[in-house]
């Protein structure tokens, strides 16, 4: 077992006076995807921001390897008018290097044909694009991806999953990723917190599914009726002991994984 | 009239030259208030090399970053705006330089070189002084291009990706201290600012990246020392301001290209 990339202990942040993170813990390990959901204002962006060394905790701990090279996508980025500045140019910022690293990077996120573009001209969903490929070229140890799939096409979104899947198992590192699209995230990532303001649960995406805070936090039945056929149990009860009662053999999931021992690994911190 | 002006032009073309690069982070940054309070503040340390028989270059550099210091950190706190603060530091330092100067007992001095730069009064140790620190500051900005650069587009992209984002800054704040000593003498403290902003925003429409703009600014200020001389030489007018207006003119003539965007 490596050593984890990053761990957060019992951090807590105030801004402006109010809580926004209290008891935060969570370790980001190495060939891992962990998702951070939670509604809007739960203090993910703050963080990914605490995690990067943006700002500081005001109780707790933060330690990251030593040597960790970050790759980082903001949830928001935008470019001065008065500054011109092509793709090409934006990218040789983060990692300076041959422009044929420039353009595969390009490449993997389907937006070769931009590289000589004005970063300004950019729609929402290219610019994201062009943030993920800057982020890919810095050769990361972590990843941290803050939204990522906002403004992307349908067909994008599943290719940037795909990619990032892709992306862990060939350099084995670390990604932290902040997503409100529950469906992919449960599908398609290894490691699921709930956050808001602190660690509703943690988990799996199939323990974090059948969490009682999260079905809470999320409303039943909105998210979690899109999610059965990930999460194999749509027609259970969901007692607050947290066991989860009813028929398997009911059960509409078509993956066969049949897994229910993934029930509650996760921590519970509420 | 060669002999006569070659100082003087080549005391404006390093001045020109460093302003293009300088002026490009000025205006991506937003600084030309900044930059106008450090100017107007040159005035005082002008006037403390007068009365302290120091160098005055020296003294500017000092003084600027003195009040970029003070500026920096009376920022912290929120009650007063940005511009307000940079309106009465501004002018505060300009006042007091004024007096300062008009108090020296031992020299006459001419404060309206110092206000609009007198550069037909610059010698050939003018001139080396300003080509060695042209030197400098091109040096320094070329090896810390990436860096400056990169914290220009965006702070925490640049920190995340492992960038010195606070010695960087200081870094931009001590070159452009550096370009404002040296333009004291020439252009004068009121008219360092548009020899900054004029010729990076003439450079804006012509570029499509951030090292064009640069160039293209060098080359409009280049040419606007060029014109200005010109100017001043043919029809008797004061130089500093001539350049001025030589560079307004270039920049409202790249108006009329298509803007490249
Ligand atoms: N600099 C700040 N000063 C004061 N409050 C802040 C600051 N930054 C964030 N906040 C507050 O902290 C809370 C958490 O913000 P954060 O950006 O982390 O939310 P988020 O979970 O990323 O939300 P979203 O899903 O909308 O992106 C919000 O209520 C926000 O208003
Ligand atoms: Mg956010």
């Amino acid at each position: 077992m490596t050593a984890p990339l990053v761990t957060v202990e019992e951090v807590a942040l105030s801004l402006g006076g109010h809580p926004v993170l209290e008891d935060v813990s969570l370790t980001l390990e190495p060939g891992r995807i962990t998702t951070l959901i939670g509604p809007n204002g739960a203090g993910k962006s703050t963080l990914a921001r605490l995690i990067l060394g943006l700002m500081q905790p005001d109780r707790g701990r933060i330690r990251r390897r030593t040597g960790l090279r970050v790759g980082y996508m903001p949830q928001r980025l935008s470019v001065d008018e008065s500054l011109p500045l092509t793709v090409d140019r934006f990218l040789w910022l983060g990692a300076p290097g041959r422009t044929r690293t420039r353009r595969e990077a390009l490449a993997r996120t389907g937006v070769a044909h931009l590289r000589q573009r004005p970063v300004r001209q950019l729609s929402g969903g290219e610019l994201q694009r062009v943030l993920l490929a800057r982020a890919l070229l810095r050769q990361p140890d972590l990843l941290v991806l803050d939204e990522p799939a906002q403004g992307v096409d349908v067909a994008g979104q599943d290719a940037l999953y795909g990619l990032l899947n892709e992306v862990r198992d060939q350099r084995g590192c670390g990604i932290l990723l902040i997503s409100h699209d529950l469906h992919l995230v449960m599908a398609r990532t290894d490691q699921v917190v709930c956050l808001h303001h602190h660690v509703c649960c943690s988990g799996t995406p199939e323990a974090v599914s059948r969490d009682p805070s999260y079905q809470r936090l999320f409303g039943l039945p909105g998210p979690a009726t899109n999610l059965a056929v990930y999460t194999h149990d749509h027609d259970h009860d969901h007692g607050l002991s947290g066991g989860v009662s009813g028929d398997v053999s009911s059960d509409v999931s078509s993956d066969g994984h049949g897994d229910h021992e993934h029930h509650h690994h996760g921590d519970h911190h509420d | 009239m060669i002999e006569l002006l070659a100082p003087a032009l080549l005391a404006g073309l390093a001045v020109a030259l460093v302003a293009g690069p300088m002026g490009a982070f000025v205006v991506w940054r937003r600084m030309a208030f900044f930059g106008d309070t450090l100017a107007h503040g040159a005035l005082l340390g002008a006037a403390l090399a007068l009365a302290l028989d120091v160098n005055l270059y020296l003294a500017v550099v000092v003084i600027c970053l003195a009040i970029a210091a003070a500026l920096v950190g009376l920022q912290q706190q929120r009650q007063i705006a940005g511009d307000t603060l940079l309106g009465i530091v501004a002018h505060t330092t300009l006042a007091l330089g004024v007096i300062a100067l008009s108090l020296q007992k031992t020299v006459q001095v001419d404060l309206m070189a110092y206000l609009f730069g007198d550069l037909l009064a610059v010698n050939w140790r003018d001139v080396a002084a300003l080509w060695g620190g042209a030197a400098v500051i091109l040096a320094l900005l070329a090896w810390q291009w990436r860096a400056l650069l990169s914290i220009t587009v965006n702070e925490e992209l640049a920190r995340v990706e492992g960038i010195a984002v606070t010695r960087t800054r200081m870094l931009l704040m001590l070159l452009l201290a550096l370009l404002i000593a040296g333009a004291i003498r020439t252009v004068g403290v009121l008219l360092i600012t548009s020899l900054l902003v004029i010729p990076a925003a003439g450079a804006r429409r012509l570029s499509r990246t951030p090292e064009q703009m640069a160039l293209i600014a060098s080359a409009i200020g280049l040419l606007a020392v060029n014109l200005g001389l010109t100017l001043s030489w043919y029809a008797d007018t004061p130089v500093g301001p001539s350049i001025v207006v030589a560079a307004a003119a270039l920049f409202v003539a790249t108006l009329l290209r298509s803007p490249r965007s």
